[in-house]
């Protein structure tokens, strides 16, 4: 009996755990990336124990790939030794982990996951418990193959009858976190349901998931279903929230809710697109773990097929993975994004943290379909950052200005 | 006696330590790394001992641990918030930065106060008013004892951490 974080934590407990209970609970793998991942590494040297299982450990190269500094390249040096001494096989330089680790096969309903990146919180879509911790927390289950959890209350969100033209799950997570504030759910589980989120394909639930934690939420989960089950085939667990006692409840009108934009500096201060459309743009980015999935390709393409992105507006598309490029190339749509005059990049994190490429310089203003808008993120923090929906950002690049997608069409 | 140095709500790990300084383990750069743009300030007048006064949400956003290592590495005393962002607070428990829980004295504290800080009682001084801050408890509380997590595993694995069920 509970709620969908309940239940998971009282399966693999094999007792009933409640909210607000402290436990150590096994994990099912543990991710690192290649900023985290040499601290995880360090934190686990200092145990000097051995590796708990190679074959549970997973390492992405995404924030900085391929390297870009010395630095960076010494990083990706450190953990390729260390896979190569511990036995580790699933290095993955093929895209951002919250994609890659979905794609194969790591994420199964009913499980716990561990990662030591902030928006671990993204496989919840999948519901399997997963947050996100930082290195030495990893480097202990490196060890131990366990860590610990206070089983969190759940915020419920039930999304309402259907989203409008134009209106996507990107758009529905800014106007919770409009609701809820940058730290509304701190500490607790977010579970999304209703006809709304029901009629969402994957992609859409592994956004809601995804922002959970923009809003300070431990885990984001979706109960699972027919779309779960399509994914997760043999590996599907019928897992869901029994006569559940939630420590809140927040109903969602789908219907009236506009394309949503969080303005520079904070993920909460959301603003319907009429406030801030006509906002010049220097940089328009699409991609990152939020929004760089073949769905939103989709929705970005027909908005750029034959048409030109604006002059005076870089406009720079990073698919999420390798498999997202693949499947984006057989479609079509990275041919109609160099046709239009943007810049496809390699899979990965790309200007999402302003570490690689597409750093913004002062005084610029950058529409972005990731998740975090705080000044210095993207580059400069004299530069604007706008968070908004792959269908807001395709208007918006042709235009040149912030743009509501309903006009482009 | 510590300075305080007051940030404001919602500083985030991407302000304590931006994504262009943290692309290493090196302990002296993430030092040096720390609050560069958002208090440019901070690197060239914090001494040992010092004190970060923050309101809500402190440490929100990305998992980074060098977040709190940037800090410890300048010999920050201890990080009074009105609140904290998860995974920064867990992280900082784990590296053995103390992080105190205060509401109240963000709103009376100026920037370059001089405040005394007694991490073990969570208790905070400021002309001559005390604050009552909350120290972290639970599993937290195990930690610090041992001084890190790794402290805490390397003496006796998980066993020193109590499960607690609240049977209903
Ligand atoms: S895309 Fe951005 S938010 Fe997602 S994992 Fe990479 S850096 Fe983090």
């Amino acid at each position: 009996m509970g709620t969908l974080a309940e239940e998971i934590f009282s399966r693999r407990l094999g007792r009933n755990v409640r909210a607000g209970d402290t436990v150590i609970a096994d994990v099912d793998c543990a991710l690192a990336h290649d900023v985290t991942g040499p601290l995880a590494i360090q934190a686990f040297q200092a145990l000097e124990a051995p590796l708990w299982n190679a074959d549970r450990v997973v390492f992405t190269f995404d924030h900085v790939m391929p390297a870009n500094t010395v630095a960076a390249a010494e990083l990706h040096q450190m953990i390729r030794a260390f896979a190569a001494e511990h036995g580790v096989r699933h290095l993955y330089a093929e895209g951002i982990c919250h994609q890659v680790l979905v794609e194969k096969g790591f994420i199964r309903p009913g499980g716990i996951v561990v990662g030591a990146d902030s928006h671990s919180t993204t496989y919840g879509a999948l519901g399997c418990f997963a947050t996100g911790l930082g290195s030495t927390d990893i480097g202990v289950v490196f060890a131990t193959g366990k860590t610990w959890f206070r089983v969190p209350e759940t915020l419920r969100i039930d999304v309402r009858g259907e989203l409008p033209p134009g209106v996507s799950a990107k758009d529905v997570a800014l106007h919770v976190v409009r609701i809820m504030g940058a730290d509304g759910a701190d500490y607790m589980a977010v579970e999304w349901g209703g006809e709304a989120v029901r009629a969402m394909p994957l992609d859409a639930r592994l956004t809601l998931c995804n922002l959970s934690v923009d809003f300070g939420a431990k885990a984001g989960l979706v109960e699972p279903d027919e779309v779960t089950r399509a994914h997760a085939g043999e590996h599907f667990a019928d897992v869901h929230p029994i006569q559940p006692s939630y420590a809140s409840v927040l109903e969602v009108d789908a219907s009236g809710i506009r394309p949503q934009v969080a303005v520079h500096p904070a993920i909460d201060n959301v603003h319907d697109i009429d406030d801030v459309a006509g906002t010049p743009l220097h940089e328009v980015f699409i991609g990152s773990c939020t929004n760089g999935r073949l769905d939103d390709l989709a929705v970005v393409a027909a908005v750029l097929q034959d048409r030109r992105v604006h002059d005076r507006t870089r406009t720079v598309i990073v698919p999420a993975s390798r498999g997202v490029y693949l499947s984006a190339l057989d479609a079509g749509y990275i041919d109609t994004f160099v046709r239009a005059g943007a810049l496809v990049l390699n899979p990965g994190c790309g200007p999402c943290l302003g570490r690689q490429h597409g750093v913004v310089g002062a005084g610029e203003n950058v529409l972005s379909t990731s998740n975090r808008n705080y000044p210095g993120r993207m580059g400069s923090p004299g530069a604007r950052i706008y968070l908004a929906s792959p269908a807001v950002a395709a208007a918006s690049a042709v235009a040149g200005e912030i743009a509501d997608p309903a006009e482009a069409r | 006696m510590a300075r305080v140095f007051k940030l404001g709500d919602g500083v985030s790990t991407d302000a304590i330590i931006p994504g262009r300084y943290n692309v290493t383990t090196d302990r002296d750069t993430l030092r040096r790394g720390c609050l560069v743009e958002a208090r440019p300030d901070f690197g060239q007048n914090v001494q040992p001992g010092d004190v970060i006064v923050a309101g809500r949400n402190f440490g929100c956003g990305s998992s980074r641990e060098h977040a709190p290592l940037a800090i410890k590495e300048n010999g920050v005393a201890a990080v009074v918030a009105a609140s904290f962002a998860r995974i920064f607070y867990r992280n900082a428990v784990n590296i053995g930065l103390p992080v105190i829980r205060c509401d109240a004295l963000h709103d009376f504290v100026e920037d370059g106060d001089d405040a005394e800080v007694d991490v073990a009682r969570a208790r905070v001084t400021v002309r001559g008013r005390e604050f009552q801050g909350e120290a972290p408890s639970g599993v937290a509380l195990r930690i610090i004892e041992a001084g890190s997590l790794i402290g805490m595993i390397r003496e006796g694995g998980w066993a020193a951490v109590e499960e607690v069920s609240h049977v209903s």
